[in-house]
């Protein structure tokens, strides 16, 4: 009886438990794309210190936002730049 | 229009809210009135996965007391069950995020426009509790037989009344049969005798409601699952039909039977 209903489950496209699991590590993903206000102050301050390398940004405007629309979760910066330097001061490894 | 504000509640945690209220909802749309659910549960919020909706939300509860979405487009329809509405708890605030007059000013706004509006309500007595109850008219108490679920289930009956809800109606969910022939569980009537309120229905323990979850799919929508059928059974009494309390509960299938009877020649 528990074979045949498993056999049938599978038929249909997968058991309920992998549906489970897909649908459970979907919504953790979103529900963990939350930084506390600390920790997002700080991942933009990193994010500016690479930037600046770079670009010259106007970092008073700056914007980063977690997006999780459609299933998918997507962090999205908006950095407005003020002027893309001629000789970035990085260092290669 | 003016529909019915229903409250599902419990008072202890893990009792089966939350299915209770996404199967109620969900059989009572299938029968023709419209339905809006709310996931009154901010911070934890379920309901959205018990009716497989999760992927589809944008606004929730919260958005719409702080005016950032209107209600109506906040509410996500349900693929099948045409009549179904849900509008999902936050999962990033927490119940102070909301206050009673914000929530009974959204469950007056949508029974404007539905025939029922059912909250889940979150476990505890506290400002998730109060905020639930706010703007219910009806409440349904959803308990188990367990000692613990009962005598919280009585604690929750003793803290509508004051709120003006009056009558509740009573689920008990999780009955099984087989412990209660062997008199190992409180049976249906031990509970009524605690609790002295109107029984809506009782669900019996069913495996199919966790393959229900899992796919997303409530069970009502389960021809062969006797919770299912039990669910079904408690729509029809809120809309005023009289069903009998069936034997959905007692009766086993052959199979379990015979199963039953080997077990206990081999014993």
């Amino acid at each position: 009886m528990d074979f045949l209903q498993r056999l049938f489950g599978r038929l249909e496209g997968g058991s309920s438990r992998d549906a489970a699991k897909n649908r459970l590590r979907l919504v953790l993903v979103q529900d963990r794309a939350t930084l506390s206000p600390g920790l997002m102050e700080q991942l933009k301050t990193d994010l500016i210190e690479v930037i600046t390398r770079y670009l010259d940004v106007d970092e008073s405007n700056m914007r980063v936002e977690f997006d999780n629309s459609d299933a998918s979760v997507a962090i999205v910066a908006s950095i407005p730049v003020k002027e893309v330097k001629r000789s970035p001061e990085v260092s290669v490894r | 229009m003016s529909g019915t504000v229903i409250v599902v509640t419990s008072g202890k945690g893990g009792v089966g809210k939350t299915t209770a209220a996404a199967n109620i909802g969900a059989a009572l749309a299938m029968m023709g009135p419209s339905v809006a659910l709310i996931d009154a549960d901010i911070g934890l919020r379920n309901l959205d996965l018990v009716l497989g909706l999760e992927n589809r939300i944008v606004y929730d509860l919260v958005n719409v007391v702080e005016g950032v979405a209107d209600v109506r487009k906040a509410l996500i329809r349900h693929k099948h069950i045409k009549n179904l509405s849900l509008l999902p708890a936050a999962q990033s605030r927490d119940k102070t995020a909301v206050t009673p007059e914000q929530m009974k000013a959204v469950t007056d706004d949508l029974k404007s426009s539905f025939d029922f509006v059912i909250l889940d309500c979150p476990a505890g007595i506290e400002q998730g509790f109060k905020n639930a109850i706010a703007g219910a008219e009806r409440a349904i108490i959803v308990t188990t037989p367990e000692m613990s679920a009962v005598r919280d289930a009585d604690r929750i009956i003793g803290m509508l009344e004051p709120h003006e809800i009056y009558d509740p109606w009573l689920i008990i969910n999780r009955i099984r049969p087989d412990m209660v022939k062997r008199r190992d569980m409180l049976d249906v009537d031990d509970v009524l005798e605690q609790l002295k309120v109107d029984l809506l229905g009782v669900i019996p323990d069913d495996e199919a409601i966790i393959v229900a979850t899992n796919k997303g799919i409530p069970v009502v929508m389960d021809e062969k699952s006797k919770a299912g059928r039990a669910f079904r059974d408690v729509a029809a009494r809120i809309m005023g039909e009289d069903v009998p309390m069936a034997a959905a509960a007692e009766e086993e299938d052959w199979f379990t039977r015979i199963i039953r009877w080997f077990a206990r020649a081999r014993g």
